[in-house]
């Protein structure tokens, strides 16, 4: 009971906060602008497809370029030494101490035509290269802003892999890469989806990002709900539809991922 | 020429310029069970490691049926390794932990299976192949463990302290089943542990270490019976040291008076460690006896008490079946067979000896 007590204050915290607003809004989505019932704006979501694929297709390649570039980083950082983990652990969470707005700003003022980098590829002799306004700035974006968060988990979960295990599986014949196979990987598959959803979640969602270095042309799916509640064509009901199938999705491909880890947790060595 | 399967030459290990093992020689023979026996931070388990390939030394060789294997990586060498906390696989079930090796060296389907049933059932794990190992109680890891390394019938197999974890009767059977499963299937055991009893018990040789060094090597007798030194005796069971002069051949005094003796060859005059252990000395009358004190303490032990006695200034330790009063004043006299003369070691040993003995020998020590 007392553990009940304790989590009173955030009980409250998350009917004020997330159960109410989330019934908010499957109600704007299941009415129209009279107020009545209706399924049109959840039919209406379909005219966006292009837009939803290119988000969840640009949200899986960051995604994946953040596990493959995080998973052998948090390995080595789990090896270090004590302190040496500690500052390795400091340089992963310095970017997030600045605000994510200026972060990007700065990606443009590199990316630009006349940008910083175009001027340096210039002294060279090549260029100028489209860089900003394309689906590759975009994608650069939310891996620079959501990397760490795959590498926290994954880090987290390799520093308590026991170095005896990698030891035991040497004795009994493994090498390098049978250690990684048999071993740290499927050690290391709760951090692996735990990443992959911390990761993929924001960046499917993704809103700023898309429209500061993808330009006009790369919308996603999340500038596509802020036009329907601050822009011109100001409409709520088809904002809140959006959002929904938006949240149906994540879940199912959330859920159908987790049932893959849980199936390769049970599978045999490999 | 003898039959060695694994030989350490001029072994030499340093942890941050501190020495762990300083030129360590050794020669296993194929097929024995020998126990490197020490105090911890006597380099016992790093002896261990290097042999499996987890340490390296700073000079020295390893051979192994004489060929050089310094360079060879763990997984290449034909020794399989117990750890001190069975390192069991968490993802893995029994089946599958004991299967791991086979599966490595691409051993059949079907061959893998019986090789795991026959090795579960040696063990005594008969039908537990679907257990999760993290469910499984100390005993019955250390078995998955020793059915994981024994399955893949390695030439060599080295245990670091693998029982130190169990409580003393699992302890007691383990080293049964352990001997038993050493000899029905005649590969090399090299057991690192700190318990003594373990090592009288199980090896075939017994290799006493101190500070990165070999006090002395052989058969459990031997290191009892004609312990080098009196750390080797101190460590080896209970004993009772105290300094002595060798007056000449066959005759050494102590506790204020000469006592006949087995050993010669001394110079004459030369100051020596008298030890004697607690079963040997006996309880007679005082007015017939070489030594006389008075009972300070009484303990029953099980098979026999345990008495101090004081005598010419030392607390004397006795194991007898009959037991004495508390302040009685008796008599104490031993065969001069009894008596081990040994070379007096430098200062610094005995006030090890000094500390450990006071601190009793049971309870052992945390490696």
């Amino acid at each position: 009971m007392r553990n009940k007590v304790l989590s009173a204050p955030y009980l409250f915290w998350m009917v004020l906060f997330t159960v109410v607003p989330l019934i908010l809004v499957a109600y704007y989505a299941l009415t129209g602008a009279d107020g009545g019932f209706t399924l049109k704006n959840v039919s209406d979501v379909r005219q966006f497809s292009g837009v939803i694929f290119r988000s969840v297709w640009l949200a899986v390649i960051a995604t994946l370029i953040c596990l493959v570039m995080a998973y052998p980083l948090a390995y080595s950082m789990s090896r270090l030494r004590p302190q040496m983990q500690r500052v390795a652990l400091l340089m992963v969470m310095l970017p997030m101490w600045i605000n994510f707005l200026l972060r990007t700003y700065a990606w443009m003022t590199l990316l630009e035509n006349t940008g910083l980098i175009n001027q340096l590829l210039g002294l060279l002799g090549i260029g100028p290269l489209q860089l900003i306004n394309t689906q590759g700035a975009v994608v650069l974006g939310m891996v620079y802003n959501y990397v760490p968060f795959m590498i926290l988990p994954l880090y987290s979960v390799m520093t308590k892999i026991d170095q005896g295990l990698i030891h035991a599986a040497q004795d009994l014949g493994s090498n390098t890469l049978g250690v990684f196979v048999n071993v740290v990987l499927p050690l290391s598959m709760p951090g692996i989806t735990t990443g992959i959803t911390m990761v993929f979640v924001p960046a499917v969602s993704t809103f700023a990002i898309s429209r500061m270095l993808g330009g006009g042309q790369n919308l996603m799916i999340g500038d596509l709900i802020e036009l329907q509640f601050l822009g011109t064509s100001y409409n709520p009901n088809l904002g809140s539809a959006i959002s929904m199938v938006l949240m149906v999705l994540v879940l199912l491909l959330m859920s159908a991922m987790n049932q893959y880890a849980d199936e390769e947790k049970e599978g045999m060595i490999i | 020429m003898e039959n060695y399967i694994i030989s350490l030459r001029g072994i030499k290990v340093q942890f941050d310029d501190l020495p762990v093992l300083k030129g360590l020689d050794l020669d296993i023979r194929d097929e024995e069970f020998i126990t490197l026996l020490g105090p911890s931070g006597c380099g016992k388990t790093t002896t261990l490691r290097i042999m499996a390939g987890f340490a390296e030394a700073s000079e020295g060789d390893v051979f192994f049926e004489g060929v050089r294997i310094n360079d060879l990586p763990p997984h290449k060498r034909n020794v399989n390794t117990i750890f001190q906390k069975y390192a069991l696989f968490p993802h893995l079930n029994v089946y599958q932990n004991v299967e791991f090796g086979l599966k490595i060296k691409k051993i059949p389907a079907a061959e893998r299976k019986v090789k795991v049933k026959e090795m579960l059932e040696l063990v005594g794990l008969g039908g537990f192949e679907a257990r999760d190992v993290n469910l499984l109680s100390g005993g019955q890891q250390q078995r998955v463990a020793i059915a994981r390394a024994l399955v893949n019938q390695p030439r060599v197999l080295l245990l670091d302290e693998p029982l130190g974890a169990l409580d003393l009767k699992l302890r007691k059977e383990m080293q049964t089943e352990l001997k038993r499963i050493q000899q029905s299937t005649g590969i090399t055991f090299i057991y690192v542990t700190h318990d003594q009893e373990e090592a009288l018990t199980m090896s075939d040789r017994v290799v006493v270490m101190k500070d990165g060094e070999i006090l002395q090597i052989g058969t459990p007798q031997d290191i009892y019976n004609e312990p080098v030194n009196a750390f080797v005796a101190d460590f080896i069971g209970e004993s009772n040291i105290v300094p002595g002069v060798m007056r000449r051949d066959f005759l050494v005094e102590f506790a204020n008076n000469a006592f006949r003796c087995v050993d010669k060859g001394f110079e004459p005059d030369q100051l020596v460690d008298v030890v004697i252990r607690p079963e040997d000395l006996r309880i007679v009358a005082a007015d017939e006896a070489p030594l006389t004190g008075v009972v300070s303490s009484v303990t029953f032990k099980g098979v026999h008490y345990e008495m101090m006695v004081e005598s010419a200034g030392h607390d004397w330790m006795v194991h007898s079946t009959q037991a004495s009063e508390v302040g009685e004043f008796i008599g104490l006299t031993m065969s001069p067979y009894d008596i081990h003369i040994m070379e007096r070691m430098e200062d610094d040993s005995l006030d090890w000896i000094e500390g450990e003995s006071s601190a009793s020998m049971e309870g052992g020590h945390a490696e």
